[in-house]
């Protein structure tokens, strides 16, 4: 079977007056109908490796790849227009905090409907329902309150199951979440996750899943990829993350106390100049 | 012994909302005690009314023995400094490190300020080729490095250490961590510190303190939460959540729209 999303040897450069700043170096990966989860410190080059896919970098930048394809599409000859059409209704986004992703001056509910409709032709009475069932599935209690809500009134949380919720709603077969609870409480972070969790197993979408929190990511993916320097130092399944071999992978997980372990100092990474080559 | 910070009953509102609502708690000399809680729960609150930032509306706070009234004085911020969470925030960006490190010791009336500001680089491992830089061009640890030594460079006995490693990256917020049990060891100083990480409180600090809505849930030390020995169901939760995701064989509870329903849930 053909993988819903094929990359290869993917490069994003950020050319500067001191010289070309290379983002994403050469990346290869491809994804299924499955969580993936991408992991990297500040600078790793993940983030832009999830806008390249979704046609999202700076038009400063410069985007280069063997292959970049989704479902057979080539997007890097694909069209503006047909890269328009893809990106909210095949692929979508959900970005990390959604007091800055929302739009604040149009209340939740007819945000959801303008994404439905940029994709759809629906009825506006169709679309409210539609609208309404979606943030049901992204259990808001009392829809109908929400609905009529505008960002700045709802908790960050609540702004997060809207944001879901509106990607969702066209109905993606990829998604790409970048950091989509690195913003909210551990609590509430449960709750996002559980949410995601199901409906991205019930639609059977693909999942980029980007983080820097290795043990989240592995907890909740079925794959992991971990990068540095904008290039993959490891790949592996979640579950065996325990059996990382690559010292940068290994320094990530030793790093973050844990409850119950008495180990002080904290073991911190050794960066090593080759890890970047 | 005289307790080194000691609260009784504090209140906070801000226009009619309680956000602390008569919080106590007591912590000795040399100590390093943790406050947890969501958003909300009025744990960073609860610092800033020490520092002075927030309106105090009931309870008394004790510092050594000495109860502090509305204003803060110069002998109080002597005596205890704070750490904000944002680094990126707590800079003056127009003010190189040395200039943001002399502004204390010149309020305080401090005299060679050079040679304490150099020693100050140094205790926080940046040394002194940072020292006439802008915070810009400080990565996010630098900067909190920093922060650090701006609080440190008065010699305080307490600092107040609010989310001091929630805006860096993992490797990044072991060597803050590190660098922050160094200092209060070699300087015997007295913690508060404020989080959402129960792994980072039960790493730092010996007691602590569950809060929610403004009101304490729970105190215990780190030994017996990190053996799972909580009393109060809020408190499990946090413990629950911090253990990171588990996923669940059986469809989480609640409503399903009409076109996710039929599908199957997976589970591994």
């Amino acid at each position: 079977m053909k993988p819903l999303l094929d990359v290869k040897r993917l490069g994003v450069r950020f050319p500067t007056r001191t010289g070309t700043i290379e983002a994403v170096r050469g990346i290869s990966f491809t994804l299924g109908r499955e969580r993936l989860g991408i992991v990297g410190e500040s600078g790793s080059g993940k983030s832009q490796t999830g806008r390249a896919i979704m046609g999202l970098t700076p038009a400063n930048a410069e985007v280069s790849a063997d292959r970049l394809e989704f479902d057979g599409i080539d997007l890097m000859k694909a069209p503006p227009r047909l890269r328009r059409d893809l990106r909210g209704k095949r692929i979508a986004m959900i970005l990390q905090d959604p007091k800055y992703s929302l739009n604040p001056v149009m209340t939740i509910g007819r945000q959801i409907v303008e994404a439905l409709r940029a994709h759809e032709a629906v009825g506006k009475a169709q679309a409210r329902e539609r609208a309404l069932a979606m943030l049901e599935a992204v259990q808001i209690r009392d829809v109908n309150r929400v609905y009529d809500l505008y960002p700045h009134e709802v908790s960050g949380g609540m702004g997060q199951r809207a944001m879901i919720a509106m990607m969702l709603i066209a109905g993606p077969q990829l998604l790409i979440a970048d950091e989509p609870t690195s913003a909210l409480d551990v609590t509430v972070q449960l709750d996002i996750l559980r949410i995601l969790d199901r409906l991205v197993g019930e639609s059977g979408m693909g999942l980029i899943f980007i983080s820097h929190d290795l043990r989240l990511v592995s907890s909740f993916c079925d794959r992991v990829i971990v990068m540095y320097a904008g290039k993959i130092v490891e790949e592996l399944p979640a579950a065996e993350l325990a059996r990382a071999r690559h010292p940068y992978t290994r320094g990530l997980l030793d790093c973050m106390p844990r409850i119950g372990e008495q180990r002080h100092p904290l073991p911190v990474l050794d960066r090593k100049p080759e890890w970047a080559l | 012994m005289t307790a080194a910070l000691a609260i009784d009953g504090l209140g906070v509102v801000y226009d009619h909302y309680h956000v602390l609502k008569g919080v106590s708690l007591r912590i000795e000399p040399g100590e390093s005690y943790g406050l947890v809680g969501e958003s909300g729960s009025g744990k960073s609150t609860l610092l800033r009314a020490i520092a002075g930032l927030a309106p105090v509306s009931a309870g008394t706070i004790t510092v050594d023995g000495e109860t502090l009234g509305p204003r803060r004085d110069k002998a109080f911020h002597r005596k205890v400094q704070m750490v904000f969470q944002d680094p990126y925030g707590s800079l003056h960006p127009r003010q190189t490190v040395d200039r943001l490190l002399l502004e204390p010791l010149a309020i305080h009336g401090f005299a060679n300020a050079e040679e304490r500001i150099v020693r100050a680089l140094d205790e926080v491992g940046l040394g002194s080729g940072f020292r006439f830089r802008y915070p810009h061009q400080l990565s996010g640890g630098q900067r909190q490095r920093v922060a650090i030594a701006r609080a440190l460079i008065l010699e305080p006995s307490i600092l107040l250490l609010d989310e001091p490693t929630s805006a860096l990256d993992a490797s990044v917020q072991a060597e803050v961590l590190n660098l922050l049990e160094e200092v209060r060891r070699t300087r015997s100083l007295t913690f508060l510190m404020v989080s959402h990480d129960l792994a980072i409180i039960t790493h730092l600090c010996g007691r602590l303190m569950v809060m929610h809505n403004g009101a304490e849930v729970e105190t215990l030390d780190a030994a017996s939460l990190a053996a799972g020995h909580v009393t109060q169901d809020y408190s499990r939760r946090l413990l629950a959540a911090s253990a990171g995701f588990v996923r669940t064989a059986e469809p989480a509870a609640g409503p399903t729209a009409g076109r996710f329903a039929s599908a199957g849930q997976r589970s591994i």
